[in-house]
């Protein structure tokens, strides 16, 4: 009701966005539409008393330019992530998570332009941690990766909608994937941070522990990865290299970063055994390692492949950075899924996945 | 009564540009060839230009390090400068 008050008597002088009139009688969902604001989904409308309500969530002031946008390279303020947050069914304590997504999203070496430019299948993933992922309700457990949590669902569309909308990123335009993925909608998820002995990621990448964090990853999915019957922590590893070879192609390598999303029950063999984090990742990476002579072009008769001049090597799948561990899941089910990530990840250092501190 | 929404987008407006007209002929002018930076735009430019030097054609090689990213403002620079036209390719 402020909302609307103060939008009533306040809201057309200090909201900078431009006013897009439409007849009484018109339905504003299908404005939406027609001015081709959606990701093909309905939009809530950007209302003044919504969009001044969304700026309620954050102490960052309206005009304050958060950056450039891809593809078009077009400032974006505060108060267009807002209006953006409103389509995309955020609520205003949901602004400080999204705009340090959006600000990790624009960092240089997460190539925003390039992710969404792609004929591959990424977009931004979103993985948060610390207390801010409870406190807004976000979901680490059953359907972790799935439907039906409003700050998970909305965040990630937001996102998404920013590009689309601000940077003028549109499939068939600037946005060139050649099939897309559903994720293309919306990824984003808490992890699950329940057991102490865990160290979260953000904290593997380098923040203090019981800080709030966002880390984006250009990457789609998930993939299934299931294993009902290995019970220690080698055979479990081994298992999951078998999945993680597969990314993009068995016979590519050193060209994408994956996320091992690890479900409770999978992880409880890890813990159990005493692996950690570092343990785990560093597991994986070697048992992705494969003979150079299995994978060159020509290899059993597939055509993909790498030079033939590796075929003495030794040839690890990815980089050494080039894995990342999240826990999340529900409590049964001895399945877990895989996030590939963008094969442009050929040069290590120009693309990364990038972690920020949620402030404001 | 009309009513209103606020505008999510950039509300800029593209700007069409007409193509300049390609030359009628590559004679006397050099063709920049560009590699966007996928793994073996290397093998189709070398093709490229071992063809148009064959035709006697003055050819110059561009690229950037990546295709994850845009060419620096640089780099356009440097090929504006350079070249006369420009083919800008890619293979994987």
């Amino acid at each position: 009701m402020a909302e609307k008050l103060e939008a009533r008597h306040r809201g057309a002088t200090w909201l900078a966005a431009r006013k897009i009139e439409y007849a009484a009688d018109a339905d504003p969902v299908e404005v939406c539409y027609q001015r081709g604001w959606t990701d093909g989904l309905p939009v809530t409308p950007p209302t003044d008393a919504r969009v001044i309500a969304m700026l309620k969530g954050t102490t960052r002031k309206p005009d304050e330019i958060v950056g450039r946008i891809p593809p078009n390279l077009a400032e974006c303020t505060i108060e267009k992530v807002a209006i953006n947050a409103v389509m995309a069914g955020c609520r205003p304590e949901y602004m400080p998570v999204l705009l340090a997504a959006l600000d990790a999203a624009l960092e240089p070496v997460f190539t925003l332009h390039g992710v969404l430019a792609t004929t591959y299948f990424s977009s931004p993933i979103i993985i948060v941690n610390g207390p801010v992922a409870k406190r807004i309700g976000m979901n680490s457990g059953i359907n972790a990766l799935g439907q039906g949590n409003r700050a998970n669902a909305t965040i990630g569309r937001a996102l998404n909608l920013i590009v689309r909308n601000v940077g003028g990123g549109r499939p068939g335009e600037a946005d060139r994937s050649t099939l897309g993925a559903p994720s293309k909608y919306t990824l984003c998820f808490a992890e699950d941070e329940s057991d102490p002995a865990w160290q979260p990621l953000s904290v593997a990448r380098g923040l203090p522990p019981g800080r709030s964090a966002v880390t984006l990853f250009q990457g789609h999915g998930p993939e299934a990865f299931v294993d009902q019957k290995s019970r220690t922590p080698e055979a479990l590893t081994k298992s999951l290299a078998l999945s993680l070879v597969k990314i993009g192609h068995p016979k590519l390598v050193q060209s994408a970063r994956a996320i091992v999303v690890l479900s409770p029950e999978h992880y409880a063999i890890y813990r159990e055994a005493g692996w950690d984090r570092a343990k785990i990742e560093r597991a994986l990476y070697e048992a992705t390692i494969r003979p150079g002579a299995e994978l060159v072009a020509g290899a059993d008769g597939v055509g993909e492949g790498i030079p033939a001049s590796r075929s003495g090597e030794q040839v690890p799948k990815f980089h050494e950075d080039g894995l990342m561990v999240v826990r999340a899941g529900g409590a049964a089910g001895l399945f877990s899924a895989i996030l590939p990530g963008w094969l442009a990840g050929r040069s290590r250092t120009e693309l990364q996945p990038v972690t920020k501190e949620i402030k404001a | 009564m009309n009513t209103w929404l606020r505008d999510p987008t950039a509300e800029t407006e593209a700007v069409m540009r007409a193509r300049r007209p390609p030359p009628k002929s590559l004679d006397g002018l050099t063709v920049g060839l560009f590699d966007i930076g996928k793994t073996r735009s290397d093998e189709f430019l070398n093709q490229i230009e071992k063809r148009l030097t064959e035709r006697g054609i003055r050819s110059k090689r561009y690229g950037k390090p990546t295709n994850a990213k845009v060419a620096t403002r640089e780099i356009v620079d440097q090929v504006v400068s350079g070249a006369d036209v420009v083919l800008i390719a890619l293979s994987d």
